[in-house]
């Protein structure tokens, strides 16, 4: 049973990465490129010092917004407005520690206690809707997102937040004491080209946070009784309305750190060239990880490995576009999710059988 | 069994829960196949594939439940899925002038152009039955219609239905309120278990009586000589509660499959499900609810445990007023829950037996410590119900899906018991569970009852009312309408309060 179970769990990612693999090769050759030359190049430039440092970085705003979208998820309650949450989370955060002048790591705090505010309050507009007016709250995420891009161009407008820095608006630099540390020294890199950002120490311990919430906790054991069966959690004395609202809360909460790595550790500031798209990176990634803490870390680093190496697609000898990493991460979530689904009926299959095979054994040695 | 229906008459069905009805129509409408006899329709013997064959031979179905896309209007209704017209374009007027053409000949009132939004549940049954005249039908089954109307609205459909027959039109007519049975049928069939008791009954010759004698089977007294536990102390108590009855609608998955954000979380249905409702159950007493099927149990018991709210009257625990408390502190207070639908609202499936034992109880000791969830404690929780209760599993780490029914009722009966309630509301704590098993809950409650629980007791199962019961309470239309002795009432008895054949006052 245990062998099963491991075979069961380890089947749908294995299943997922060679479909995209063979889509993605498929892609190549319709372009007239070797994927076997591709594959080779690209696990090559993954392999260095600065590309490990890179997919790093980049895995840590996905992994945590993979966080946010997952503790919706697991009711069933989708936040699609975490794109539109960190990134106000961020503008406000940013623009509220250029303000203040503080001591080290309490300056740091600040900046993180005001995104995740930010970030929990925004959301939280989409669970009073939704607890109060019943609107659907992926409706309201989406409308909201709009909204908050519309108060960011706003802001970023307003001297007292932004001013004209070079060839766009930013917020003001934040002081050194806002600057979280980098590991450089123990990669041994020369800061200037890339630096190793020690916010994954916070991605980590938040990761550990969310997965004891997740399993550990009263809060949790409600979550997932909502997400499993809404009517039996209910009788069980989960008020559906307080949950709604808390897990909102909870996911902007999360949502508000997203953009915190680059803010603390990258431009020390808030730009009109903020990374976007993160708070739909991290839907792939709670879908692909299946709203599992160290699922998603993995494939939160799979997506940073995947957009790191297609940035060798276009260089010699293969002229191949890197959109091609693209259709490989596409194809890897639409994978995942059909192979989860697949392995689910199995697992519940083969255990429907073993409870029957048992019961009838009891039966016949009761008969007996 | 055997079923003959005279052509243009209504055509009567009658039985208890289970007893086959719904086998019967699913087969005469083409939806489950006779294992052997057959199926005549107009002297022709058939062999229906899907329920598209039985449509082509004339024969429709109008379900309990109604299927009407609530945006669109009547007529688009009744055309849809048999939309008259080449390809794409849909011909409005014929289309409209058909329904309006059906509508008057079978004097079935209602507007074409009128939304299904707009309208009560009685115009919606008159679309669902249009919809059956419009794709031909001769012959139609009703199951259940009148359940769902007020009795107003059931004198329209009576109306109707004498409108239809009169056009040769076929009723088979599905039921278990003898009243309004012999108020309508022609003819009359009874089913018990499967077989037919009585066919061509005419109920010029019958009385509400014989029909519920002929349901509920041969006369069983059960003789009980067991000491009655009931104290003075009122374990629980309902102070006039009215509660205005709603489709069961489920707003977090309901939003989620439309994808668009429903104004109310539940319709109201405008019909009282509960009435003004008194009761008191005392410790050691077993409180038994008898009644026909909804006729405001499910309303009863979602309302004592708090998940529908009441719009008057108050529900007291131990003389508390619970009424404004959600179901969390209703439980914590001592109050243990057996749903009506297990899967519904009893289990979460894909989870392991060790964590399904912690539902209901989440925030009590011993599995709540301070925020943390206290697994061992869960899987000791767990071995324990699966021991005491025969609960045939190959672990406490199986998914409650691989469960039998049967044993994942075992499963939920033991972990409301081993919670060690104050109150035990249950609606058919022994369904699907086998004989022996079934004696074992039964003494479990007992036992429990002896030694000072009290317990609400809903069922289907009348030897299990009779049976356990202290005092047993009838059903009717929201309301209670008879007290009766378990000790000396008979099933035939209890068979026609339930089916309001009998009233208390004649009792009296």
């Amino acid at each position: 049973m245990n062998r099963q179970k491991t075979f069961y769990a380890i089947a749908a990612p294995v299943t997922a990465l060679v479909v995209a693999l063979f889509v993605t090769s498929l892609a190549l050759l319709a372009g007239g490129h070797n994927p076997l030359v591709a594959f080779q190049k690209m696990v090559h430039y993954a392999g260095s010092i600065d590309s490990l440092v890179v997919i790093l970085n980049k895995s840590i705003p996905l992994f945590i917004a993979g966080l946010a979208v997952a503790v919706g998820f697991k009711m069933n309650l989708f936040n699609i407005g975490v794109e539109g949450q960190y990134r106000l989370a961020a503008l406000v955060a940013a623009a509220a520690g250029a303000r203040v002048h503080l001591p080290a790591p309490l300056h740091i705090a600040f900046i993180m206690l005001v995104a995740v505010t930010v970030g929990a309050l925004w959301a939280g507009v989409a669970g009073v809707l939704n607890v109060t007016r019943n609107v659907n709250e992926v409706v309201s995420t989406i409308m909201l997102n709009g909204i908050a891009l519309g108060i960011i161009g706003v802001l970023l407008g307003w001297k007292p937040v932004a001013t004209l820095q070079g060839a766009f608006r930013s917020t003001r630099p934040l002081d050194k004491t806002a600057w979280m540390p980098t590991f450089n020294r123990l990669f041994g890199l020369n800061k200037s080209v890339t630096a190793s950002y020690g916010f994954i120490v916070i991605a980590i311990i938040i990761g550990v946070i969310v997965h004891i919430l997740f399993t550990r906790t009263r809060f949790g054991f409600d979550l997932k009784a909502s997400g499993m069966n809404p009517g039996a959690a209910r009788a069980s004395g989960v008020n559906p309305k307080a949950m709604v609202m808390r897990t909102m809360l909870i996911s902007g909460g999360l949502a508000g750190l997203i953009g915190m790595s680059i803010v603390l550790n990258q431009e020390h500031r808030f730009t009109q060239e903020f990374p976007q798209l993160l708070g739909f990176g991290g839907i792939s990634v709670a879908l692909v990880g299946r709203q599992k803490v160290g699922g998603m870390a993995l494939a939160a680093m799979l997506f940073a490995l995947i957009s790191r190496v297609s940035q060798v697609l276009p260089e010699p000898p293969l002229f191949a576009p890197k959109e091609v990493g693209t259709i490989m991460q596409g194809t890897m979530i639409l994978s995942a999710v059909i192979a989860y689904e697949v392995v689910r009926r199995r697992a519940e299959a083969a255990a429907v059988k073993h409870a029957a095979e048992i019961t009838a054994a009891a039966s016949v040695a009761v008969a007996a | 069994m055997n079923l003959t229906v005279r052509h243009g008459t209504i055509h009567a069905l009658i039985g208890e829960n289970g007893a086959g009805k719904s086998t019967v129509m699913k087969i005469l409408y083409g939806a489950q196949h006779p294992d052997e006899g057959h199926v005549i329709v107009n002297g022709t013997e058939t062999h229906f594939r899907s329920p598209k064959d039985a449509i082509a031979l004339g024969i429709g179905m109008v379900f309990q439940h109604f299927m009407l896309a609530d945006n669109l209007t009547v007529w688009e209704n009744v055309v849809l899925g048999a939309e008259p017209g080449r390809s794409a374009r849909i011909d409005h007027a014929a289309a409209r002038k058909r329904i309006t053409e059906l509508a008057k000949a079978n004097g079935l009132d209602v507007d074409p152009d009128a939304f299904i939004s707009d309208l009560g549940v009685g115009e919606r049954q008159r679309v669902e039955i249009l919809k059956v005249l419009y794709r031909g039908a001769q012959i139609i089954i009703l199951d259940e219609p009148t359940a769902v109307l007020v009795p107003q609205e059931v004198d329209e459909l009576f109306h109707s239905l004498r409108e239809l027959t009169a056009q040769g039109v076929t009723v088979v007519f599905i039921s278990h309120k003898l009243d309004e049975v012999l108020a309508i049928a022609d003819d009359i069939t009874v089913i018990r278990a499967g077989k037919t008791v009585a066919a061509g009954v005419r109920p010029a010759d019958v009385t509400a009586r014989d029909l519920a004698e002929l349901m509920v089977g041969s006369e069983l007294p059960s003789p009980d000589t067991r000491t009655s536990t009931v104290t003075d102390v009122i374990a629980l108590e309902l102070d006039r509660v009215t509660v205005v009855g709603t489709e069961h609608v489920n707003s977090r998955e309901s939003s989620m499959r439309t994808g668009e954000p429903s104004a109310e979380e539940s319709q109201p249905t405008g019909k009282l499900a509960l009435d003004n409702i008194s009761l008191r159950v005392r410790k050691g007493e077993i409180v038994g609810i008898a009644g026909v099927e909804g006729n405001g149990q499910t309303e009863l018991l979602e309302t004592i445990i708090g998940i529908r709210a009441p719009s008057s009257g108050r529900i007291l625990l131990a003389g508390d007023d619970l009424s404004d408390d959600n179901t969390r502190t209703r439980r914590e207070r001592g109050m243990a829950y057996i749903p009506e639908d297990r899967h519904r609202d009893g289990l979460m499936l894909p989870s392991p037996l060790w964590e399904n034992v912690i539902l209901g109880y989440q925030s009590m000791p011993p599995f709540q410590k301070g925020p943390w969830i206290d697994k061992a404690a869960a899987r000791v929780r767990a071995e324990a119900v699966v021991k005491n209760f025969d609960v045939r599993t190959p672990g406490i780490d199986t998914m409650a899906l691989a469960l039998s029914g049967g044993n994942q009722q075992k499963f939920i009966v033991g972990r409301e018991m081993l919670s060690n309630p104050n109150v035990l509301v249950a609606a058919h704590p022994t369904r699907g569970i086998d004989v022996g098993a079934q004696a074992a809950v039964w003494d479990a409650i007992r036992d429990a009852r002896d030694n000072g629980l009290a317990v609400l007791l809903v069922s289907a199962d009348l030897d299990e009312l009779i049976g356990l019961s202290d005092t047993l309470l009838v059903m009717l239309r929201g309301r209670i309408v008879a007290r009766l002795n378990p000790g000396t009432v008979t099933k035939s008895e209890l068979g026609q309060y339930m089916t309001g054949a009998k009233i208390a006052e004649e009792a009296a």
